[in-house]
């Protein structure tokens, strides 16, 4: 295929009007997260019980959908498929933006993000969150020079190459961030190597969805069609990923059903678990997986509504499955008293432990997300990324 | 000729020389054992609780922890620090009804210290499990690893801390079985003084390496267990009579 690589040509009061929302939304994110530094963490809806809230399920996403849409890169380079590669820039470019920003999230909801560069320098190399540190740094640089020897003509024999790296390196990233809760072995809800599998195929499946409506808003405004293989194969890679996360769900709960412990967590997810079942049920099976599964199953005419709807619906289901992986697993109290049941506490041993998110950890989120979406407007509009036949 | 103003001045400024100046320039003049002595793997410092000493509703033990540490809450329960806390527990098999405290456990593997990225969470060499408030970031990974939920964020501005237990607001924290005590020559806790004073003696704080200490014999004679035994930390805290 003959492409040329352009920026994006929208008219400037659409570009001005979206990079001043966008920047506002980035703004309050950081006054969110000023203010939560500055006055401490129970201005939060985070406690002692639930350590973990809102911030880390957006960076969480963010992260894995920024492994995800690197999908269409890896299939150019990766796999040769010729059919991607005028896309592979932008598939990276959105790679290195959901990091960045999935990481600055994590970083400004740290009770001392002051000390950043502690944690730059002092490593323990048994923790695998210091693993992910390098894991996260060595991604954006690949991804660097990846972006390079795609849009730099004098490197681009190296860009397969670097390619394949990308590719490996992000597998074993989402590996590592799926491990960050599968190596805990405190709680029920976690300590299970089906987690890394099922984090990379989530991956595979919201970044997918991502990339296919980020690529259709650029295609809007930049007035280009997408060509229909790129939307028939779309389509067929969200049906295999939906299928393959279906598999290692059930995967997921029915090896913790097998073991007798684990049967009471499950209990609590699956059944009794009040607004977890409900986001358990609702948002993850039925709104992110079993309703798009059903809306491309009957889209066979590749139709480009139904997959927008279902990239919506896949992303909104994947925000709730890791909400509910993220805060369900805190939520049921732990088992320290295997053969007992605890009567009293002052620390609320005994409670299901509610959790509801304040508004500042809502601007963060929100401010963390729209600076990967500013950071790709930027980058799009000053650097030739979105391809046009020649 | 040496009048009353000049004998004041003269004696102030000797017991200033003889007691005062000695106690700014050296930080042992107090210690029982010189501060710089190095912490030794010659002692394993560990509690024992024995449960059925344990008086239902009786908080002294958390009391003393909050006083010796300067834990003063917020009114906010479910942000506040907690060291050390109560909890009433009831067998499933047969509806014994057993009180307890419940602190950190000092484990031996400790999952807090596995899993804390800049190595902020660390064991000593005589075995206390701690935090080192320098290098924490707030990133809470290890109370999201501990399975007795024994860390506490510090979620708000503190004043006015005590020179003795160093915290902060976005640092993580935890029972450092009172290592400045010990440190210090202390052979108890603020919560076995606590417990003992009222008559109790639930609490028994020692070196599980000397055979002959209290806490030895405490626990010879009263079949210990540690708590999630299936987990493998090998904790230093032991519970009798649960």
């Amino acid at each position: 295929m003959n492409y040329t690589l352009e920026k994006l040509k929208t008219c400037r009061y659409l570009y001005w009007g979206t990079f001043l929302f966008l920047g506002f939304l980035v703004l309050l994110g950081l006054a969110s997260s000023a203010y939560m530094e500055h006055e401490g963490h129970y201005v939060t809806g985070m406690n002692n019980q639930i350590v973990w809230g809102l911030p880390h399920i957006f960076a969480v996403t963010l992260i894995v959908i920024a492994s995800g849409v690197l999908n269409i890169a890896s299939m150019s380079s990766a796999f040769d498929k010729k059919l991607y590669k005028p896309l592979a820039p932008l598939s990276a470019l959105f790679a290195i933006a959901f990091l960045v920003s999935g990481l600055i999230i994590l970083v400004l909801d740290l009770g001392r993000p002051d000390r950043l560069i502690v944690a730059m320098t002092t490593y323990n190399f048994k923790s695998i969150f210091a693993w992910n540190i390098f894991l996260y740094s060595g991604f954006f640089v690949i991804l660097s020079i990846y972006i390079w020897t795609m849009l730099d003509f004098n490197v681009s024999k190296f860009s397969s190459v670097v390619g394949k790296l990308a590719f490996g390196w992000r597998i074993i990233l989402t590996t590592g961030t799926g491990s960050i809760f599968g190596f805990l072995v405190a709680r029920e809800a976690y300590s299970t190597a089906v987690l890394a599998p099922l984090f990379i195929i989530m991956s595979l499946l919201y970044g997918t969805a991502v990339f296919y409506l980020l690529l259709r808003i650029i295609s809007k405004m930049q007035n280009i069609t997408i060509p229909s293989e790129i939307t028939v194969n779309i389509r067929k890679l969200i049906i295999i990923f939906l299928l393959a996360n279906i598999y290692f769900l059930i995967l997921y709960h029915i090896t913790n059903l097998y073991i007798s412990k684990q049967i009471a967590i499950e209990k609590f997810i699956l059944l009794d678990g009040g607004g977890y079942t409900t986001m358990f049920w609702l948002g993850q099976v039925g709104f992110g997986l079993l309703i798009p599964l059903f809306f491309e199953l009957t889209n066979k005419d590749n139709r480009d509504f139904p997959l927008t709807l279902t990239s919506i619906m896949v992303i909104v289901g994947g925000f709730f499955a890791v909400a509910v992986i993220i805060i369900g697993g805190q939520a049921f109290p732990l088992n320290i008293f295997p053969d007992h049941t605890i009567i009293e506490s002052s620390f609320f041993d005994n409670n299901i432990h509610g959790y509801t998110p304040s508004i500042y950890e809502f601007g963060l989120g929100i401010g963390g997300t729209s600076l990967a979406l500013i950071i790709i407007l930027i980058l799009i509009t000053n650097l030739k990324f979105i391809p046009a036949k020649k | 000729m040496i009048n009353r103003r000049k004998f004041l001045v003269k004696s102030a400024t000797a017991l200033a020389i003889t007691f005062v100046v000695p106690s700014i320039i050296s930080n042992k003049a107090h210690a029982k054992k010189p501060l710089a002595e190095k912490v030794s793997d010659k002692q394993s410092w560990g509690i024992h609780i024995d449960t059925s000493k344990c008086i239902d509703g009786c908080t002294a033990c958390v009391d003393a922890c909050n006083e010796e540490n300067g834990l003063t809450g917020f009114g906010r329960p479910e942000t506040d620090s907690q060291w050390i806390r109560k909890v009433t527990v009831k067998s499933n098999t047969t509806d014994k009804i057993t009180t307890m405290p419940l602190m950190c456990q000092h484990c031996e593997n400790p999952p807090c210290c596995d899993v804390c990225p800049t190595g902020a969470s660390f064991k000593r060499i005589d075995g206390i499990v701690m935090v080192n408030q320098h290098t924490c970031i707030g990133c809470r990974y290890c109370m999201m690893a501990c399975p007795f939920k024994a860390r506490s964020f510090v979620h708000e501005t503190l004043t006015q801390q005590n020179t003795n237990a160093p915290r902060g607001k976005g640092c993580v924290e935890s029972c450092n079985l009172c290592v400045n005590r010990i440190d210090h020559g202390s052979e108890t806790t603020a919560c076995e003084d606590a417990c003992n004073n009222l008559g109790h003696s639930a609490i028994t704080f020692g070196d599980l390496n000397d055979k002959n200490s209290k806490i030895s014999l405490a626990m010879n004679s009263n079949n210990p267990r540690r708590l999630r035994n299936d987990l493998n930390l090998d904790q230093k805290v032991f519970y009798s009579n649960i």
